[in-house]
């Protein structure tokens, strides 16, 4: 398996008495789901920031958590400091994301969204192949940032690194909410996003503005996969299906909605490791493809999605 | 009369003449498995192309019906003592009953919405294949037994390459005869607007339905095939990458082109043998090749070709 949700609670999480605590079994649960959540989470505003500002569904956008974690390992393993190693990490994913945009998304701007959605699934296969010759084909694990011995709370074991996760997460979503509403280019980010033509109309350049939704997506997908890695490791192929959850997820959210995104995300991952506590740890990803599927079926505008009108 | 003999054999008679033609310069028996392979994923191609090209539905989970097919020409023998030959068609039948059962709440969706629950319902086929080891083997696959028919083995490449192409022509013939049927115009009509398809009196929901059920034969026949043809399979037949390379050799040869479907196939199915001396490079390559392609050809191969060329209709 690529994401590996069970390892909050091993190995030394509770002893053999513990068994029988529905109460520490679900704080576990919810921790461990909001962890893998959070990365979710992070991916699907990738997704959203992206679709929003062009109308393009990205599929490399795991690749960018898999570059983020990949990258920043093998620079650690060259003798950089962890710090320089994240930030370095975070430049080359952003290079990639605005090397991905010039030359795969711009020259096929004016074409149908299927192309669109298959030249970005063979950037991810081209970038998963990068990566496998560049790196390697093993897993590989980061330094926990806090240590790895677990926080006991109310017989749950929660791993520091989880907190930073979430903590993570919390600040980018923050962030990226203040310079939307703050600044000037974040307005017209949000412009591009209501209304294409007529921000383009009142002169934002819609161009930068998607190249820049790259770069921020790229951004805010290696700082998950650097954050996240030393829980759920990290290899050369733990990118495309980290993107299609998370491509759920923002579906499940309602596409294009950023607070929709987020909590879709977390929803997704809190569903996943419900199910693989409480039912089959096999069929987790498959539990959580189902529930979509359900969501979709109810209400296909996804959860806080608009209905949308068909014009003929 | 003639107009039919323009329109609609024509593109499985130069299907036919290719299968007829290549043979003889085949240097090895190698270039035959590589032959079937072409005739098996076209054949899978041509059925996404009607729900894709013609009804303009997209599905990123086509692959899950071509495990269907695959995981019933391998367990019915196996578990059920089936023989081959009824498998193929049983095969078939299920995939399309579960198209049936599943088509009929997917399909209201639309766009990215379809795309996702498609999507979704490949994967779930793909992780069931994966975890009922007892039945399927588990990741690394099972082995299938032979097909006889009249106690004769049907084995070898050179045997598949003949029975592939055929098959591959006689859907061709079909999915060419449904398109120029009145409800092929009616999935034409669903392509450009639902809404305005509706409002002539075209039963949308039926329609989509009935073609998502074709197609998913389609698949069911050509992941049997492939199965037969390999003598073992893998969940990975059934993954997500290889509903993408459906979606790619029909994008790539051209939405709404039959013949397109081939050529589509035949590029992606041979391309990845040629770089196997490169295989540390393969998915590169391929990833560039996918990018490319969409990128410069964006219409896909044989409609720019049609159109490169005056006075020509593909």
């Amino acid at each position: 398996m690529l994401w590996r949700v069970g390892a909050t609670t091993a190995p030394n999480g509770r002893e053999s008495n513990e068994a029988f605590e529905p109460m520490a079994d679900l704080l576990q649960f919810v921790f461990s789901g909001l962890t893998v959540g959070a990365v979710y989470a992070l991916v699907a505003l990738g997704f959203t920031l992206i679709y929003n500002a062009s109308g393009v569904i990205n599929f490399a956008q795991g690749e960018f958590v898999m570059l983020g974690g990949m990258t920043t390992v093998f620079l650690v393993l060259a003798g950089v400091p962890l710090p320089l190693a994240a930030l370095g990490a975070i430049i080359v994913t952003v290079a990639i994301g605005l090397l991905l945009h010039r030359l795969a998304i711009e020259p096929a701007h004016d074409a149908g969204a299927a192309v669109l959605i298959i030249i970005t699934i063979g950037a991810s296969i081209f970038l998963r192949g990068a990566a496998e010759v560049m790196f390697d084909k093993r897993f590989h694990s980061l330094p926990h940032m806090f240590g790895n011995e677990p926080i006991r709370l109310a017989g749950a074991a929660i791993l520091p690194q989880s907190l930073v996760v979430l903590a993570g997460a919390a600040v980018i979503v923050i962030l990226l909410s203040l310079f939307m509403e703050r600044t000037l280019f974040g307005k017209a980010v949000v412009a591009t996003a209501a209304n294409r033509l007529a921000a383009r109309l009142v002169g934002i350049n819609t161009r930068h503005i998607v190249g820049f939704s790259f770069a921020v997506s790229a951004a805010i997908g290696a700082v998950g996969g650097i954050l996240v890695t030393p829980i759920t490791l990290t290899s050369y192929d733990a990118g495309t299906l980290l993107a299609l959850k998370a491509f759920a997820g923002a579906m499940l959210g309602g596409i294009g909605s950023a607070f929709g995104a987020v909590l879709g995300g977390l929803l997704l991952g809190l569903l996943e490791a419900f199910s693989a506590g409480y039912l089959s740890s096999q069929y987790k990803d498959a539990v959580a493809f189902l529930v979509i599927l359900a969501v979709l079926l109810v209400r296909p505008e996804g959860l806080l999605g608009r209905a949308g009108v068909e014009r003929v | 009369m003639r107009r039919l003999l323009e329109s609609r054999f024509a593109i499985v008679a130069w299907a036919a003449a290719i299968a007829l033609a290549l043979p003889p310069i085949f240097p090895s028996g190698y270039y035959y498995r590589v032959g079937a392979l072409v005739f098996i994923f076209a054949l899978a191609a041509v059925g996404l192309n009607l729900l894709m090209g013609f009804a303009g539905q997209v599905s990123l989970g086509h692959a899950g019906f071509v495990g269907i097919g695959a995981y019933a020409v391998a367990i019915g023998p196996a578990h059920l003592g089936a023989p081959s030959w009824l498998c193929v068609p049983a095969g078939a039948a299920l995939a399309g009953l579960v198209a049936f059962l599943v088509g009929r709440p997917i399909l209201r969706l639309k766009g990215h919405y379809l795309a996702v629950a498609t999507l979704g319902f490949g994967l779930l086929i793909s992780i069931v294949l994966t975890n009922e080891a007892a039945w399927t083997g588990g990741p690394d696959g099972m082995s299938v037994r032979r097909l006889y028919v009249m106690s004769q083995a049907v084995s070898g490449s050179q045997t598949w390459y003949w029975i592939s192409a055929t098959t591959f022509c006689v859907g061709a013939a079909l999915a060419l005869n449904l398109i120029d049927s009145p409800s092929g115009r009616a999935l034409r009509a669903i392509h450009d607007s639902e809404t305005a398809a509706r409002s002539l009196g075209v039963d949308v929901a039926r329609k989509k339905l009935a073609v998502f059920v074709i197609s998913a034969v389609y698949a069911s026949v050509a992941g049997s095939y492939l199965a037969l043809l390999n003598g073992h399979i893998t969940p990975d037949a059934a993954g997500f990458l290889r509903s993408i390379e459906l979606v790619a050799m029909v994008v790539l040869g051209g939405m709404g082109s039959i013949f397109g479907s081939l050529v589509g196939a035949a590029v992606l199915v041979v391309l990845p043998q040629t770089l196997t001396s490169f295989h540390d490079y393969e998915h590169m390559a391929l990833g560039l090749i996918v990018m490319g392609c969409m990128i410069f050809l964006r219409q896909g191969i044989v409609p720019a070709l049609a159109a490169a060329l005056p006075g020509r209709r593909e």
